[in-house]
């Protein structure tokens, strides 16, 4: 729902007050209170960015309970954090790796480089694992929260975007464990590592779009909550996760590149571990992640409203 | 002064059938896309696209001045939650608008965004950034919360261990917290044990007086309302009955509610989570008396139809004045009756050998506990008529400004 805040312009008592300060009340300065219009909204909503601003701890605060809540009771614990991609890895690396034979068939430059199939295979799950999270955790985190819908207001945006959050916590471990594999087999990062942090950015913008997609899709229509694995775990397989994928015909590689992951997934393997980049794949998947995001904002603004008569 | 609340026309129609399934299914818009020029078509034809329409609320506007406290009351589905969550900006309405003026906090239930795998400290942080609070206002307070809410030496368990009532002290007592300039309530004070209930409303009245809060709140406790607020609204079936002084508003609505409308008990509207099983009540002059009348034995009979098994089931009558005050109640708990009630139907009476009630209108409402556990609760369930009738075997009786209950006492004069 959007709000209307036209006194807040002049000034903004909520929103950079010092924290020690107790709240200014309204009589005595009744020009200094926010204003709210609350009415029925029609078609597309704007975002209210200086409302996000005001409520950021929350989003902090959401990441952070998924975060702490994921790992009770467990007896390992965090370690599952460590436990998860590696063995995702030996799994992917045994079955595609090995079975399917796909370890001779890794590209040429990286062959030259010594790169074992498993640091390849890991390359890629690195991103696909933040965003298929995205897609699923994010996708059914409005309605496991139905509780919170119907009963309290907080701005809907952050319950997705903050299981992207958590997610990128997850990421920043698998990362930790990554570089260590890495020293064990001798291998030196290329250089354009520096621009890790830049495709983590597009990665979590992908993913936060979907989460936002699907997870207003899943509230309104529950038929998302079956379809969703099935959609996360065929795109996987038409994504290179676990395969090297260098087609020699042109028209495969431009069909291919469609998929937003395969420019994304191909441009980690190349900042980490020296593969060529494909610049244009990449182009096309930053122009995709853009349209993804902001579709999937406007569409979540949309049936923002809906939410909590639906939850 | 401007109003902290300007509220005008405020409308909210639900959809029928899609509130009761909660939620579409893609093949439903699928399906209604099929058949909607099918139903244009019906529409044009006459019968009209409204069907299944309901307005939980319709067309309501007042006021709230700054720094009011203000009640909202009626029964159950009369729109006092719908209201709420419109203000809460929860959710949209479907026609006018509103304007608050001011920060706002709305507490629709204690405890929402609780997790209970998080200790109580981890949640106290949760809870408040979900309330709106900085965490640097929650470090400011925490002490403050810990105290009230009185679970110290339990910050660091998991809330799922908590009993109910510790969980429900500490969800309050963060809530009270807050510093809203405009703070909206619905019913939190139905929880926890009654020390604590009267702790939270001496909170709200707290937070009431202080400087210029204006305070929105929905009970069906007519006492609370008549303590916290200054005027009342009342609301029937979504639409605005009157608004004005407490008292004026309040004894409107016990008159409206003297005006019986269902007699249907089991029709008639719960609170979320009880299972109707009061099918009936009726109260009769017993044995030789002629009618209901002070003194005179009377027979109170509940019929149920009781639809899950109810262990140690006590009955509960409570009367109340037109003032909404409740001046007495009669439970077979305190007789040491606790039975337990069998599915299907059945009958519960009660026999009062003298009626300690004074001549005059009295709202009944019924209550079945489960032990300690409200199974089922009919607020103004019938009016009873008390006749006067010769309590005391004098002629005599008590001026009706001295009080409605009857006693018999010895005195001494020295």
């Amino acid at each position: 729902m959007n709000l209307t805040a036209p006194s807040m312009q002049a000034e903004p008592p909520l929103i950079d007050r010092p924290p020690d300060s107790p709240a200014p009340l309204a009589p005595s300065e009744p020009t200094d209170t926010p204003e709210f219009e609350i009415r029925a909204h029609r078609g597309w909503v704007a975002i209210d960015f200086q409302e996000l601003m005001h409520y950021r701890e929350l989003l902090y605060f959401f990441a952070w309970r998924d975060v702490k809540v994921r790992y009770k009771q467990t007896m390992l614990g965090a370690a599952w954090a460590i436990i998860q991609p590696v063995l995702n890895v030996i799994i992917q690396t045994v079955i595609f790796g090995t079975v399917a034979g796909f370890a001779s068939k890794l590209p040429a430059e990286l062959r030259a480089r010594h790169i074992p199939y498993s640091l390849f295979n890991y390359a890629g799950i690195l991103p696909w694992m933040l965003f298929a999270t995205g897609c699923t955790g994010g996708g059914t985190s409005l309605m496991n929260q139905q509780n919170l819908l119907t009963k309290i207001y907080f701005p809907r945006l952050f319950v997705p975007t903050a299981v992207v959050g958590a997610a990128l916590v997850d990421m920043a471990i698998s990362f930790s464990v990554f570089f260590v594999l890495m020293a064990c087999y001798g291998v030196v990062p290329s250089w354009t590592v520096i621009f890790i942090p830049l495709l983590v950015l597009l990665t979590a913008m992908a993913a936060s779009g979907m989460a936002y997609l699907f997870s207003s899709l899943t509230v309104t229509y529950r038929d998302f909550r079956f379809l969703l694995p099935f959609m996360v775990s065929t795109w996987q397989f038409c994504s290179p996760v676990g395969y090297p994928l260098d087609p020699r015909r042109q028209w495969i590689r431009w069909l291919l590149r469609v998929n937003p992951m395969y420019g994304i997934i191909n441009a980690y393997r190349s900042a980490l571990l020296g593969q060529h980049w494909d610049f244009p794949a990449l182009a096309m998947s930053i122009a995709e992640v853009a349209g993804i995001l902001l579709f999937g904002m406007y569409y979540f603004k949309k049936t923002e409203r809906r939410f909590a008569d639906l939850a | 002064m401007t109003p902290a609340i300007t509220i005008d026309g405020i409308s909210k129609c639900y959809q029928l059938g899609l509130r009761a399934e909660k939620y579409l299914t893609l093949r439903d818009t699928i399906m209604a896309a099929i058949k909607a020029p099918l139903r244009r078509m019906a529409g044009l034809a006459g019968r009209g696209p409204e069907q299944g329409q309901f307005w939980a609320l319709k067309d309501v506007s007042f006021d709230v001045k700054r720094g009011e406290v203000i009640g909202i009351i009626g029964r159950n589905g009369a729109g006092k939650s719908t209201l709420l969550k419109i203000l809460s900006r929860i959710t949209e309405p479907t026609e006018g608008r509103a304007r608050l003026r001011g920060r706002v906090s709305s507490l629709l239930e204690v405890g929402t965004g609780f997790h209970p795998e998080l200790t109580g400290r981890e949640n106290i942080y949760l809870n408040g950034a979900i309330l709106g609070m900085r965490k640097a206002e929650i470090d400011r307070k925490f002490d403050e919360i810990v105290a009230f809410a009185e679970t110290e030496q339990f910050l660091d368990t998991p809330v799922k261990r908590y009993s109910s009532g510790m969980h429900v002290r500490l969800a309050f007592a963060v809530a009270a917290h807050l510093e809203p300039e405009i703070l909206i309530i619905d019913e939190v004070l139905a929880v926890g044990d009654q020390e604590f209930q009267k702790k939270c409303l001496g909170r709200i009245q707290q937070i009431a007086e202080g400087d210029g809060r204006t305070v929105l709140f929905v009970s069906h406790n007519m006492n609370s309302v008549n303590r916290l607020c200054d005027r009342a609204v009342y609301l029937r079936n979504g639409r605005l009955v009157s608004i004005g002084p407490t008292a004026d508003v309040v004894t409107e609505y016990m008159n409206s509610a003297m005006e019986t409308q269902e007699v249907d008990l089991l029709a008639r509207p719960r609170f979320r989570g009880l299972a109707p099983s009061i099918a009936g009540f009726t109260c009769s002059p017993a044995r030789n008396a002629q009618h209901v009348a002070s003194g005179a034995p009377v027979v109170f009979r509940l019929d149920l139809n009781v639809t899950e098994p109810i262990r140690n089931a006590s009955v509960t009558v409570m009367f109340s004045n037109d003032q909404g005050y409740r001046i007495l109640g009669i439970s077979s708990r305190c007789e040491g009756e606790l039975s337990t009630l069998a599915i299907g139907k059945q009958s519960v009476c009660c026999e009062v050998e003298k009626l300690p009630l004074a001549a005059g209108r009295y709202i009944v409402d019924l209550e079945i506990f489960s032990g300690s556990k409200v199974a089922d609760y009919i607020q103004h369930a019938t009016v009873i008529d008390v006749q006067f009738g010769d309590y005391f075997g004098n002629g005599r009786t008590l001026f009706s400004f001295e009080g409605s209950v009857l006693t018999r006492s010895r005195w001494t004069f020295q």
